[in-house]
């Protein structure tokens, strides 16, 4: 079904403030880092010089950006996995509740108002080796907790820092989602004698995979993108690079190091690679989707 | 009619007005808290000192930041006169000739008298050109030194501050067997372990004199000085007479919570300790390797000094010149070094302060100052400058670690480092040639 418009003006008009929006925030930024990423240049802007492929020829002689990349994939598909499977669980469960309802929701949606450097800062301190809470509590459990020199630690520290926020998101469409479900499918469900477990994963979940897939696509983008600020605040991409992921390298290299070809050569090739997952999330992950 | 007069009126008084306006200087700068507000009382007092120029201090964030955003505004043309940029962004400064408008030629230009022999040549020399020229105006310098818990000494029988590393191991055995359960921690590894490591035993970090003799320079920072050291730091991270606690100065609160009983920090951390201490402590010099020198060398700064930017009107410069003048000036100098911890940059500011008794009345004080003037600096000493230093530090830090945890030996990760910041190096030498 299409929608006719009377005049060919309106629909563009329409559109004009949203493609405004990607022109100036998104293509036109994009296509400098593209141009910026041929050209060697001195952080004033005072010298600028083509030197074509070299820096993305330094870039994949560089062993420790493979090792990047892997800590990337691992970074972001714990963040979307943690974030999806929690924030469903919790959109289960405040889907039940009855009393009170709005007091959960909102008190769940809260996090994702917190800017993602405070989120960094007050887990850093919940998790501080000498004086932190949960690190003290963890001690005194028989678990030696120092994210400065554990990789692995450090690794945890900034999922749940980056998931944390991002389980608000999450749950305002599970929820949504789970309200859009028809009373009577389950009910009739139940009439037959399925399990709530079975209900669950036969009837509710299905339906459910539009937006988890949504999800999936967008905790992915954010966790590849959007986390700098809370590495950054946490582990500085330490201990050793074990935390750095693509998009704290690309901040790191560009923002603080000042290296604006090097680091606009790596979020050229960031850009590709999301770009890359985001294809093939649609061309083989969205085919098991059913939209009802 | 009546609107006509009026109007000329209001004209007349905003010509006249304009006439008699300040020339306004804006002045970006990294200093919070307590620090950023002595930065305004300064500012205050030197606007209220004469009518000619203002000086306006814009608080822009942290090092990174105030240097990131300066750069960024000077590429759309909206530069400050003064910013204040870091130690390990000097190189990069320097290399931008065509942004920076040298200190020393500023000074002579507007015909602002100007001594250089009046600054202490260990604080400046880090800003100076190969002719000894004066390029940036050193505003808060800082030196490693040793803080010590002395009730915490006092428990474990021990009378003295450690004065080599030799001893240092030998007090936190001590300490450990009264119950403590760290010897020392340390801040800024990189800059406190292995730059003014090297300082004080008068070996080169870098080639060239650490840089300063060209961008040709090429790391060292793995000869077998260093290379012990970390071997030895590692060995002790896992006995716990180290205890490592991320690569600022996240430290303190080891030491704080006297969890560490030693703790090696900028001389400029002295007035948190103060305030955060509720125990009695010590400062003593950085210690050094008994055998490895005769006579332990100066230390070198961090902190940061003010560079001026290109981009402006002689007016604007002339206020600059005077701006900086002032802050020169012995008093201001004392009053800024006894509030913040930082080193005094003048002979006169630091005789002052001894004149006025403040270093009787706060012991420690100027431990810093001591050990940063003993000797003349020389190529080892007089400081680091490398291009791309930021992204070096942060090769350094990554190293260090995987030796604190046990997963790399000293001489390989040193190594490693050495290759992948001579890689910056080269990058550096390329864009900046």
């Amino acid at each position: 079904m299409t929608v006719t418009f009377p005049q060919k003006g309106l629909p563009w008009l329409l559109l004009l403030p949203q493609l405004l929006v990607t022109a100036i925030f998104f293509l036109w930024p994009a296509e400098q880092a593209l141009e910026q990423a041929f050209y060697q240049e001195d952080a004033f802007g005072l010298s600028r010089e083509f030197i074509g492929l070299e820096n993305f020829a330094d870039l994949f002689t560089d062993p420790l950006y493979y090792q990047s990349m892997l800590t990337t994939l691992v970074f972001s598909f714990s963040v979307a996995i943690v974030g999806m499977s929690l924030a469903l669980l919790l959109a289960v469960m405040a889907d039940r509740i009855i009393r009170g309802k709005l007091a959960y929701q909102t008190l769940l949606i809260w996090p994702y108002a917190v800017a993602p450097a405070l989120a960094g800062v007050l887990w850093w301190i919940l998790f501080d080796p000498s004086m932190g809470p949960i690190a003290l509590w963890l001690k005194s459990a028989g678990i030696n907790w120092n994210h400065y020199l554990d990789g692995n630690q450090a690794m945890i520290l900034v999922v749940i820092a980056s998931t944390w926020k991002q389980i608000s998101y999450n749950f305002l469409f599970f929820l949504a989602g789970l309200q859009a479900v028809p009373r009577s499918l389950i009910e009739a469900a139940a009439i037959d004698g399925a399990s709530p477990f079975k209900r669950f994963w036969t009837i509710v979940f299905p339906l459910l995979s539009p937006t988890t897939f949504f999800l999936l696509v967008v905790n992915l983008v954010y966790a590849f993108f959007e986390t700098f600020g809370v590495i950054d605040a946490t582990t500085k991409g330490g201990p050793g690079q074990s935390t750095t992921t693509l998009v704290y390298k690309v901040f790191d290299d560009g923002f603080v190091g000042l290296d604006l070809g090097g680091s606009a050569a790596q979020s050229v090739v960031l850009m590709a690679i999301v770009g890359l997952m985001t294809v093939i999330q649609f061309r083989f992950i969205e085919r098991k989707v059913q939209y009802s | 009619m009546h609107n006509l007069k009026l109007a000329s009126v209001v004209v007349g008084l905003s010509i006249a007005s304009s006439g008699f306006a300040a020339t306004e200087i804006e002045w970006w700068h990294a200093m919070g808290g307590a620090n950023g507000e002595k930065v305004n009382e300064i500012a205050k007092a030197f606007n209220d000192s004469q009518d000619a120029y203002e000086v306006k201090p814009v608080y822009k964030g942290n090092y990174t930041e105030t240097m990131t955003s300066a750069i960024a505004a000077f590429r759309a043309k909206q530069q400050p006169a003064i910013v204040q940029v870091f130690e390990v962004g000097t190189a990069s400064m320097m290399a931008a000739k065509g942004a920076i408008y040298p200190v020393y030629k500023l000074m002579r230009e507007s015909g602002q008298a100007f001594d250089e022999s009046a600054y202490l040549s260990a604080v400046t020399g880090y800003y100076t050109n190969s002719d000894g020229q004066m390029l940036s105006m050193p505003f808060n310098s800082s030196t490693p030194v040793l803080y010590y818990n002395k009730d915490l000494f006092k428990k474990a029988g021990i009378s003295q501050a450690p004065k080599t590393w030799q001893e240092v191991e030998t007090t936190a055995k001590k300490l450990q067997a009264s119950g403590v359960s760290c010897g020392f921690t340390t801040a800024w590894q990189s800059w406190v372990q292995l730059e003014n490591l090297s300082a004080r035993h008068n070996v080169p970090f870098a080639s060239m004199d650490n840089g300063f003799g060209g961008l040709k320079t090429e790391l060292k920072f793995n000869g077998p000085l260093q290379v012990a050291h970390v071997e030895k730091m590692g060995e002790w991270q896992k006995n716990g007479i180290f205890s490592y606690s991320g690569r600022t100065n996240d430290g303190a609160a080891k030491f704080y919570s006297q969890e560490c009983a030693m703790f090696t920090e900028s001389s400029a951390g002295y007035a948190g300790i103060k305030r955060n201490a509720k125990f009695d402590f010590g400062v003593a010099e950085l210690p050094y390797w008994e055998g490895k020198v005769k006579q332990p060398s100066n230390t070198i700064i961090g902190g940061a000094s003010l560079w001026v930017l290109q981009g402006h009107s002689k007016e604007e410069y002339k206020g600059v010149a005077s701006f900086l003048s002032y802050l020169s000036s012995a008093s201001v100098q004392a009053d800024w070094h006894q509030f913040s911890g930082y080193l005094p940059i003048t002979k006169a500011a630091y005789d002052l302060t001894k004149g006025q008794g403040f270093y009787a009345a706060n012991p420690g004080t100027e431990t810093g100052v001591i050990q940063m003037t003993t000797g003349t600096p020389t190529g080892n000493t007089k400081g680091l400058r490398l291009g791309n230093f930021v992204q070096i530090r942060g090769i350094i830090d990554e190293a260090l670690e995987s030796v604190w945890s046990g997963d790399v030996d000293a001489q390989t990760a040193l190594n490693t480092a050495v290759e992948r910041g001579n890689t910056q190096l080269r990058k550096f030498e390329k864009t900046n040639d």
